[in-house]
């Protein structure tokens, strides 16, 4: 525990740090050509191969992302029906090991076996940002949105906690905590159950023009952040490179996070610890899709009810003379 | 025309049922309430079901709605035999299918909505969809026609 304060406190040194003197460095140059960049979606670049598990993506996303983590109000209020779960992990904030609402990064561990050797991979892991995400798309309140640099984030003050983004997104990713957010002022015995929490992939930084935490202090550069076009050049550069595999590209429809790593994805979804809060990385279907082929569907019906009127129509006339 | 008046009649009956339950299972109720674990409603709550049956839905409401409007001008049925209340429910009907058409917008890859402009549908069509349900109630119970 006094290793974890004393890490976390030099973390939180190091971060102000690397603010005070960012305005000359690479990081500067990098986030102000963000900013400027034209309309096109950021996307994350992540090299596995380069991982080394130190966790300090971890900490720096918990030491910049502390002032947005619920401060639940107890005793909770009682809620109707008794099959309503209360999901408390206000007690837990230091588990690390699994997506919480106080944790929205983790590193997921896998061996693998390459040219009969065993090695050890580690993979941080977050929500993917999809290029069209059932979690935003399908929110019944409005509560989530997506920004046109292609990240999607929750708003605190409008969810209520009903975890349908929870159960669309097909990683698991946002996480809830009960006790907190508006619907502690509505029915809270009848209707919500807290605040869904996810990772916003540091949309306050993004808008000052710096780059989110666990990509600044990573001291092995994992991760880059770029223009979709450019980063997704990077990926099938660095894939051949290594001969690797990239995950993310076409995974639900797209995802603005692009992993690339020198075993198949499959025998690393094979390796991983998966279950609540902790990601697969199967392949996954464009989730959306079904939607978007019946929108189209859409543009048809009024030709269809016209067509139809004006055959009734034709039949009539035609049966009067 | 009798038998094309009553088929409209039930296809907008059985539209109108499955557009309302799959719309109302946009919202996470149906597992919480234990409705879905009633047998045969198991898909209440399965998000992904209950968005393609709303969509299906909503292609058959449009198709019928527009070929009554065409129904209407191809016939010269005057507009001055609709009720009020029917009046009121093909406003209500416009309504929901022009928020529900920027809501499926919304849905589609590479569309950004304003945060507000979502909510702002979101509540629209959930409002107006509540009033047509009362209204077509109202209607039912006193036995109030669409046309004179």
């Amino acid at each position: 525990m006094t290793s974890k304060i004393s890490r976390r406190a030099f973390l939180k040194g190091s971060i102000t740090a690397a603010g005070s003197v960012a305005a000359g460095t690479s990081i500067a140059r990098a986030a102000k050509s963000l900013t400027s960049e034209k309309k096109e979606p950021l996307v994350t670049l992540l090299d596995i191969s380069k991982c080394i598990g130190c966790e300090e993506c971890v900490y720096a996303c918990q030491e910049v992302n502390e002032n947005k983590y619920p401060e639940p109000e107890k005793p909770f209020p009682k809620m109707y029906p008794s099959r309503v779960p209360i999901q408390d992990w206000s007690d837990k904030r230091d588990v690390i090991d699994r997506l919480t609402p106080y944790n929205w990064l983790f590193i997921q561990h896998a061996s693998a076996t390459v040219n009969g050797e065993e090695i050890e991979l580690t993979i941080p892991r977050r929500c993917m940002h999809c290029d069209n995400p059932p979690c935003v798309k399908l929110c019944p309140w409005g509560a989530l949105k997506q920004e046109e640099n292609g990240l999607s984030r929750i708003d605190s003050d409008i969810c209520l906690g009903g975890s349908k983004c929870n159960k669309v997104c097909p990683w698991d990713v946002p996480q809830r905590q009960t006790g907190v957010g508006i619907y502690l002022d509505l029915l809270p015995a009848l209707a919500g159950n807290g605040v869904m929490y996810k990772c916003d992939r540091c949309y306050n930084r993004l808008e000052k023009g710096e780059v989110p935490a666990c990509i600044e202090v990573c001291p092995e550069d994992v991760q880059t952040i770029g223009p979709k076009s450019e980063i997704i050049e990077k990926a099938h550069a660095l894939a051949r490179e290594m001969n690797g595999y990239i995950y993310g590209e076409h995974e639900n429809g797209g995802t603005n996070t692009i992993y690339v790593s020198p075993v198949p994805f499959e025998q690393l979804n094979l390796s991983i610890e998966q279950g609540k809060g902790k990601p697969h990385l199967a392949k996954v279907k464009n989730m959306m899709a079904d939607g978007t082929n019946l929108a189209k569907a859409m543009l048809i019906a009024p030709l269809a009810g016209v067509a139809a009127a004006f055959g009734k129509f034709y039949l009539s006339s035609k049966e009067d003379k | 025309m009798k038998t094309t008046g009553k088929t409209r009649k039930y296809i907008y009956t059985i539209t109108l049922f499955f557009i309302v339950l799959s719309g109302f299972g946009q919202m996470p109720i149906f597992k919480r309430y234990y409705i879905s674990d009633i047998p045969g409603l198991g898909w209440l709550a399965q998000f992904y079901v209950t968005h393609i049956i709303h969509y299906v839905a909503a292609i058959v409401l449009i198709a019928l709605v527009i070929y009554i409007l065409f129904d209407f001008i191809f016939n010269g049925s005057g507009l001055n035999k609709i009720t009020g209340s029917g009046y009121f429910k093909i406003v209500l009907i416009a309504g929901l299918i022009v928020s529900g058409s920027f809501m499926v917008i919304k849905n589609l890859p590479d569309i950004y909505f304003s945060h507000n402009s979502i909510i702002v549908l979101d509540l629209v069509h959930v409002s107006l969809c509540m009033m047509l349900l009362f209204v077509s109630l109202y209607t039912r119970i006193r036995k109030k026609r669409w046309v004179n």
